[in-house]
């Protein structure tokens, strides 16, 4: 008997900081586990989810365990795009320099390294979300 | 069509629940069907047997059950999630060596992938949380 596969457009919003709540990682692991369902994942990084990106993470400090390194992670498991809100950016003072450089190797094109950042308007960020199947909001 | 709806937050803390509830319950009664409950973050905490709020007060988890009992609903809390929180269902209870469970009837405790799964086969996934 034969199954229709079914794929769906998934987006995982992320709204809050990586540390202080528990969102952040929480949805991390969502993405990770979904991606077993070949499905076609993106991220939207919106207000302080912003931060869950940024460079040079340390906090040791205030004892929890740095779990940015995950993200780069997320191309292997075929999550190759991340989309970062640039008015949440401008709101906040950052830039795409404070960013962390997350790539994807495409197999399709020799195993070249791709960038996953995508920075887009607010606007455009709309018009992702119109075009989603599914959306979880973190 | 066919709901999966998301609980992202703990009872009492949060409306997200009690909204999940109104929906859900309007959502049956114009003949739409729930698929799958899921809970997840502190929305775990919604299956916890142990919960008791003052009598004139609501009492989520039975609200949930009762629901649940009545419509034949899949009312799934996420494992991860669970273990973080301390809600544990029998059979955890005794792998674990502990002499009880507090996961409310009417619940189980399964993995994500039942809310992937429940999102792909329904129509539309409704999520309330913060």
């Amino acid at each position: 008997m034969s199954q229709t596969v079914i794929t769906k457009k998934f987006m995982y919003v992320n709204r809050k900081a990586p540390y202080g709540t528990v969102y952040a990682l929480e949805s991390l692991e969502v993405a990770l586990i979904a991606a077993a369902f070949d499905q076609e994942v993106s991220l939207a990084f919106l207000d302080d989810g912003v931060y869950q990106l940024m460079r040079g993470q340390a906090p040791e400090g205030i004892g929890m365990k740095n779990f940015s390194p995950a993200y780069h992670a997320l191309g292997d498991y075929d999550i190759t795009s991340l989309y970062v809100e640039r008015e949440s950016l401008v709101e906040r003072g950052l830039s795409e320099a404070d960013i962390m450089p997350i790539t994807w190797e495409d197999e399709g094109d020799n195993w070249i390294e791709k960038p996953s950042i995508h920075i887009c308007s607010r606007k455009e960020m709309s018009t992702l979300f119109a075009m989603q199947d599914v959306i979880f909001s973190f | 069509m066919k709901f999966t709806i998301m609980i992202n937050e703990g009872p009492y803390q949060h409306q997200a629940s009690d909204s999940a509830l109104q929906f859900t319950r309007a959502a049956l009664a114009q003949g739409h069907e729930i698929f799958r409950v899921f809970f997840y973050h502190d929305g775990v905490n919604n299956a916890n047997s142990l919960s008791r709020p003052p009598r004139d007060d609501r009492q989520l988890q039975k609200e949930w059950a009762t629901l649940a009992e009545a419509h034949g609903l899949d009312l799934v809390v996420c494992t991860a999630a669970a273990q973080r929180r301390g809600i544990i269902d029998a059979d955890e209870a005794t792998r674990k060596g502990l002499n009880m469970s507090n996961l409310n009837n009417g619940f189980r405790i399964s993995g994500l992938g039942q809310l992937i799964e429940g999102s792909i086969q329904s129509d539309r996934t409704v999520v309330f949380g913060d």
